[in-house]
């Protein structure tokens, strides 16, 4: 058991320093690097809770895809990111303290959820179905009772694809195209001409 | 010493507020804020998945698994909407981004 408490509390400390490295960072380059730890680390905090399945998932989805997405637009952009930076201080005692009572009002209600909650009589993280394993149990119920809500999901990422697809799709004038249509319907008396060339005489149009 | 469901949502419960901290502190890079966005609804999954280990209940995890959908689908379109305004104005700051003001 100790042993998972320092594995718990090692990610757990890595994902809070890494998640406030986050936003503090001056490079948004490291901002985006941190963001993957931050990730990560959460992935390990689902493994301790037996969540393998959704742990990978976490790495695959975020760290394969979403931070590398973010990393090719930070780095992209020409932006000068120290004039963004310009209102940090301006928005801080603000910002600390909507954060402070949000923190404060978060642990109180999850400590009272934590202790006297239906949970509270569970004392260890533990699968729903023993005999199975976290995939197997997740794809019980996913592709049975939420099946709609799966095929709704897949929805809603086509309808993000096409969205992300129309919305950085540019045409350039100086591009020449293809014009399919105009290409395959073309004929030959379209292009080809037979004229009657008299002796010594050239063709002019 | 046992790590009871108590020391997962704290865990979330700080990483939701540095999101939202950053959020505030951030207002003009858009890049951060997605970012913020990003770590809050990752919070909002550990609750998620802590529940559902903590409960014996798989459903929090399917749960989780939308959510994770929903942000990836939402990242993706940010980030387009991101370069698109990038290439109109030549700049990411948000906080004169004032076009649709009658």
């Amino acid at each position: 058991m100790p042993l998972t408490a320092i594995a718990f509390y090692l990610l757990a400390i890595v994902t809070v320093v890494s998640g406030f490295m986050v936003i503090t960072a001056r490079n948004p380059v490291h901002s985006v690097l941190y963001l993957i730890l931050c990730f990560f680390s959460g992935a390990g905090l689902f493994v301790l809770l037996g969540a393998e399945f959704l742990a990978m998932l976490l790495v695959v989805v975020y760290v394969g895809a979403v931070a590398v997405l973010f990393l090719f637009v930070v780095m992209m952009l020409d932006v000068d990111f120290a004039r963004l930076r310009e209102g940090y201080a301006q928005y801080l005692p603000l910002g600390l303290v909507v954060a402070a009572v949000l923190l404060g009002e978060m642990v109180t209600v999850s400590s009272a959820v934590a202790n006297r909650g239906a949970a509270a009589a569970n004392a260890t993280p533990q699968a729903a179905d023993l005999h199975v394993s976290n995939t197997q149990s997740i794809g019980q119920v996913l592709y049975t009772d939420y099946i709609y809500f799966f095929q709704a999901a897949g929805i809603v990422l086509l309808i993000a694809m096409i969205g992300a697809i129309v919305l950085t799709l540019r045409h350039k004038p100086s591009v020449r195209r293809q014009k399919i249509h105009e290409q395959v319907g073309r004929r030959r008396r379209d292009a080809v001409e037979v004229t009657k060339v008299g002796v010594g005489e050239g063709i002019s149009e | 010493m046992t790590i009871g469901l108590a020391h997962y949502l704290a865990v979330a419960a700080i990483l939701f507020t540095i999101g939202v901290f950053g959020i505030f502190v951030n207002r003009k890079n858009v890049i951060v804020i997605l970012m913020s966005i990003e770590m809050i609804l990752l919070s909002v999954n550990i609750n998620f998945v802590a529940f559902s280990a903590y409960l014996h209940n798989i459903q929090g995890q399917i749960i989780a698994l939308f959510v994770l959908t929903v942000a990836a689908a939402e990242a993706a379109v940010g980030l387009a909407i991101l370069v698109t305004f990038f290439r109109n104005r030549g700049d990411i700051a948000v906080d004169d981004a004032s076009m649709m003001k009658g």
